[in-house]
């Protein structure tokens, strides 16, 4: 437990649904799902979700607060909005998943070396330093995420794709000595500094 | 436009419609799209699209930026881009080729404007770098410039090497088609991507079953595994068709679909060596220009049959 979860359960109490609809991306819109499935049998990793959209937009309401933010159900989403384009009800369920995901890892509840939560974490913090995403540098960061002798293993299980890529010229070992950025990354930083203070204030993450 | 011998109507010049470019990280010199950029040069040209680089853009945060970036960091950074197009290209309409870029564009665009408060607080943000959004740009894909803009009839107007004979798989995939999509399209069965590769004079295949399948986005780093047999759904499919090479408008659809067939044949023995190419360079050989303007040496499995209608 840390101490933003803490505050949070002790300023909800019992009610998760209540939590969600302040806090999480769109969570205002929990309450309108009907329960009809379809969202569950358009998703492409269906199988891998352990909780269905579904089945956590019913557990929000029966405050299973613990059992939907410690699931790894929403990091198994691949962005391909079946779920929104289907739902009969037109719940942005794709942005509920990413919120849930947000506020499952702000809260660090989120499960440890979850794959998609660490690649997640190690792409946004790439973009957020110059700007632009280095491809070369977010690809070695993933391979060697879990220690550097897994990460040799990594990169030479790739190497064939890698140099196939260097050589369509969709790849630039160069782009390690530095590469595509922003011009003024400095303001930049402090632009989403300050976005983050914002939301930080809204969603009660201060102090 | 080029005069034709005997002519006079190349002395009319037409107006170059004009648009705000985001090319997107994946569109820069030596990064994954790369070939991407280079396709779009020729069929621009030729359909007389003027892109206009938004000077300084940066990453829209893509499909996964939600995860550490959360909603108002996400949409401020993609506001940031709608005002530098907003202040250095007034009046013109924002165009990516990335879905990706587009989908996030968009939907900062329409959520900043269908709510006060958020664009408030985007905008106290977008303080920091000396930028103010008032909301006037509207984000387009450049598949919406070439079907709304130009039209189908436009677009095979200028074919000078039909792709006669060519067999080709339309995969729209996910984020082209969903949750925008494109206007008066379904999204179960999109047809224009069709529609576009029968414009060029070759012959799509309508029974493709996949078409807008998930290749797993970003997650075919994350879970191969899962994203792989999105994958080997997608590519045999294609062949099960009789498909000579796929087609797709997006640049993650694209490399996922290509790149991994050779550790898909690795792992489960299959044999793939299906051809991955952007509509973009389908049109750019069909309207004349070489292998090297069409961005066809930028691929992993090389287009063959599509590199001899090139070199003819």
């Amino acid at each position: 437990m840390n101490d933003h979860n803490q505050q949070a359960v002790a300023h909800y109490r019992n009610n998760f649904l209540r939590e969600v609809e302040e806090r999480v991306e769109d969570g205002e819109w929990v309450k309108m799902c009907m329960q009809c499935g379809v969202c569950a049998g358009s998703c492409p990793l269906g199988n891998a979700w352990q909780h269905t959209p579904q089945k956590l937009f019913m557990m929000i309401r029966a405050g299973k607060r613990e059992e939907v933010l410690t699931t790894d159900s929403m990091w198994m989403c691949t962005s391909c909005y079946n779920c929104i384009v289907r739902c009969p009800r037109k719940l942005p369920i794709t942005h509920i998943m990413h919120g849930l995901a947000n506020y499952a890892h702000r809260l660090n509840l989120a499960p440890k070396n979850q794959p998609t939560r660490e690649v997640a974490r190690l792409f946004w913090n790439n973009l957020a330093k110059t700007g632009r995403v280095n491809e070369l540098k977010f690809s070695l960061a993933m391979y060697f995420k879990d220690g550097v002798v897994q990460g040799i293993k990594n990169a030479l299980a790739m190497q064939s794709v890698g140099l196939g890529l260097v050589k369509a010229g969709r790849l630039n070992p160069m782009e390690l000595l530095g590469g595509h950025k922003c011009k003024d990354s400095g303001s930049l930083h402090k632009m989403i500094a300050k976005a983050r203070e914002i939301e930080d204030r809204k969603k009660g993450f201060t102090q | 436009m080029q005069s034709q011998p005997g002519s006079f109507h190349g002395e009319i010049q037409m107006a170059k419609k004009q648009y705000a470019f985001y090319p997107g990280c994946s569109s820069q010199k030596g990064a994954s799209a790369s070939n991407f950029v280079t396709s779009i040069g020729v069929m621009c040209d030729k359909l007389d699209i003027q892109l206009n680089e938004i000077p300084d853009w940066n990453c829209c945060g893509a499909s996964i930026g939600y995860a550490e970036g959360g909603e108002l960091p996400r949409l401020a950074i993609s506001a940031r881009n709608l005002a530098l197009a907003e202040q250095h290209l007034p009046g013109q309409d924002m165009v990516s080729g990335c879905p990706a870029c587009w989908l996030a564009s968009r939907e900062t665009a329409d959520r900043l404007n269908a709510h006060g408060n958020l664009m408030a607080e985007t905008n106290e943000a977008l303080k920091e770098v000396g930028l103010n959004l008032k909301g006037s740009v509207k984000p387009r894909h450049i598949v919406e410039v070439l079907i709304e803009d130009v039209g189908f009839a436009g677009m095979k107007e200028a074919v000078v090497k039909p792709l006669q004979g060519l067999k080709i798989a339309g995969y729209v995939g996910c984020q082209t088609n969903r949750p925008f999509g494109i206007a008066g399209e379904s999204f179960e069965n999109p047809q224009y991507l069709d529609r576009m590769v029968e414009a060029m004079g070759a012959e799509a295949i309508t029974a493709y079953d996949q078409k807008v399948a998930c290749c797993g986005g970003a997650l075919a780093f994350s879970e191969p595994d899962k994203a792989q047999k999105q994958i080997r759904d997608i590519v045999e499919s294609a062949y099960d068709h009789g498909a000579e090479m796929i087609v797709t408008p997006c640049q993650l659809c694209q490399a996922n679909v290509e790149i991994y067939q050779s550790e898909i044949n690795k792992k489960q023995g299959t044999k793939f060596a299906m051809p991955v190419v952007y509509y973009s360079e389908l049109m750019s050989v069909a309207y004349g220009g070489s292998a090297k303007e069409a961005g066809l040496g930028g691929h992993v499995i090389q287009p063959k049959k599509l590199q001899d209608i090139a070199g003819k």
